[in-house]
């Protein structure tokens, strides 16, 4: 590759980042913290795509150079990745892989005292699996749908912490009165109140707590597909 | 996909020696190519990754390029910076003379470099071309993921109730450093480790050398980054989780599994004490063997090792990064946990 072409590429990729940083694409992929990151990193290629362009007709290619590693070439693949395809965010087929990463938890707020109470999937599982705060309380709740190997359903959040990579699902198994089509990935605000049984999940025995659903209704996806609650 | 990749390869140009014959295709032409035919090929290759495996494949392979990017390019700057800006001789007046000393010294300094494993790679590169003992130069790439202020922080947030994780993580990690950069000073080979391939040529100005290294090493440790994380995605989700479940009954099984898992998930260090902290079901040493061995070698970070200091020298030095880390970590967690 020689610098034009390692120019070209490197403009690419820059401007890819500057395209996933100013839209809210960059958060399908990583925390909403990253973005000034992202921004200049998409800044600095850019830069070094100029600075090479421009040293370049300076010297008007004099000096012999050192072939860049076919390798590079690779770089090609993100940009195509992020421009042409742009990937969803982690559904249902990571969710039912992934163990559900529920932990006990550190201390929670008092609960609202509005009805229905509108809580995260993350909140709703950790005060349904390890308190009785819930007991008689309807609660709304946002989450996509999946569906195990048995088909029952859940409603599931990933949490993230840094990128995709590390995201993990929480779940809620969901019974009572669901609609009768259920379509994994499809995003629902369930509404419904606390049920007391509680199972493990099959890949990593973690505890899932079920949700009594009454009523559900189909919602467009949140802006951060992502619940970035354990950053804070 | 397949279009994508497989056109670099087959209409490889002959590189820079062609420049200006004209007679055979230039590397502009194939980028413009390939980047056409993608465009064209676009229905195909959509529905090509449209299947739940391919989607997340895809998602997660964005997710760890776009994660990477800014700390490599981070990387790259000090790096550059280091290479324009800090005359030889500082190197040689901040590290003590014996090699033996400087060992401890720069993976101390490790604490200094406050960012993830892909930042540390395009420095540590740079601290040997400025003649940093490599032994040094190692100590420090193997400290400065797992031991800066905000990996421990990270830490400490994840593990709120075992505070003693924090302290074991950054001994066994500083352990680990050293003795690895003990163990080069002792058996390393300097043919090892390839020659750096690039320095100022004659009359460019400090501008130049500055943004001429930027370009060499993004492109370099990019695409070999770009190979990393095709190698994490595959696993991550090709690679079934129960397994681990199954592992963690065993002591033995858990810690090897762990570590595997730190190798092959090559989690950004910043992010990977969450991870350890929900694998629930495995013990507190399992945990720390993940926390050591992930910042210090990673399917992504062993791609950029072989990128930047020659594959000769990666081949060697990943399998003994990993046993000492294992150990370091298995006789800190029996002092500390």
């Amino acid at each position: 590759m020689n610098r034009q072409a390692q120019a070209a590429v490197m403009f690419l990729l820059g401007g890819a980042l500057l395209h996933a940083g100013t839209t809210d694409l960059y958060l399908r992929y990583v925390k909403s913290g990253l973005r000034p990151l992202v921004l200049a990193a998409g800044v600095v290629l850019i830069a070094a795509a100029l600075a090479t362009v421009w040293y370049e007709r300076k010297r008007a290619g004099s000096h012999g150079g050192h072939p860049e590693p076919r390798v590079a070439w690779l770089l090609v693949l993100p940009v195509l990745a992020l421009i042409l395809i742009a990937p969803p965010a982690l559904g249902s087929y990571s969710a039912v892989r992934t163990g559900t990463a529920l932990q006990p938890p550190y201390g929670l707020d008092p609960l609202p005292s509005s009805d229905p109470v509108r809580l995260s999937v993350v909140d709703y599982a950790s005060r349904a699996a390890y308190t009785h705060s819930l007991r008689g309380r309807t609660v709304r709740v946002t989450g996509f749908l999946a569906l195990d190997a048995h088909g029952s359903p859940y409603l599931v959040r990933m949490a993230l912490n840094c990128c995709a990579a590390d995201a993990q699902p929480v779940k809620i198994g969901l019974t009572g009165q669901l609609p009768p089509v259920l379509r994994p990935d499809a995003w629902m605000e369930v509404t419904g109140v606390y049920a007391s049984r509680v199972t493990r999940d099959p890949v990593n025995n973690g505890v899932i707590p079920y949700l009594r659903v009454t009523s559900a209704r189909p919602v467009a996806a949140p802006a951060d597909p992502y619940d970035e609650t354990w950053n804070k | 996909m397949a279009i994508t990749e497989d056109a670099p390869p087959g209409t490889e140009p002959p590189g820079e020696r062609s420049r200006g014959t004209g007679t055979r295709l230039s590397s502009p032409l194939v980028l413009t190519l390939v980047l056409l035919l993608a465009v064209l090929a676009q229905a195909p290759i959509r529905g090509a990754l449209g299947t739940p495996v391919m989607q997340s494949w895809t998602t997660v392979f964005v997710a760890v390029t776009v994660q990477a990017l800014p700390f490599l390019v981070l990387g790259v700057l000090l790096s550059a910076a280091i290479a324009v800006f800090v005359p030889p001789a500082f190197f040689a007046r901040a590290l003590p003379g014996r090699p033996a000393l400087a060992v401890p010294v720069a993976g101390l300094a490790g604490a200094v470099l406050p960012g993830c494993e892909c930042a540390s790679v395009p420095v540590a590169g740079a601290l040997v071309r400025r003649g940093v003992t490599p032994a040094a130069a190692l100590a420090f790439l193997l400290s400065a993921p797992a031991i800066n202020p905000i990996v421990l922080t990270a830490t400490a947030v994840a593990f709120p109730d075992n505070p003693e994780m924090v302290l074991a993580r950054f001994a066994a990690s500083l352990l680990v450093a050293c003795a690895m950069g003990w163990l080069w000073q002792r058996l390393g080979r300097a043919d090892w480790l390839r020659p750096p391939a690039h320095g100022a040529h004659a009359g460019e100005t400090k501008a130049e050398t500055f943004w001429n290294s930027v370009r060499h090493d993004t492109m370099h440790a990019g695409g070999f980054l770009v190979v990393g994380a095709m190698a994490a995605a595959t696993l991550k989700a090709v690679a079934p989780a129960e397994w681990l479940r199954t592992a963690a009954g065993n002591p033995f099984l858990a810690v090897l599994a762990l570590a595997v898992l730190a190798v092959v998930l090559s989690i950004c260090s910043e992010a990977d004490a969450f991870v350890a902290a929900s694998l629930t079901d495995f013990s507190p040493t399992a945990k720390l063997v993940f926390l050591v061995v992930g910042p210090m070698i990673d399917l992504k970070l062993f791609a950029m090792q072989a990128g930047t200091f020659g594959r000769g020298f990666a081949l060697r030095f990943a399998p003994a990064t990993f046993a000492l880390a294992i150990t370091g970590a298995l006789v800190t967690g029996a002092v500390l946990l």
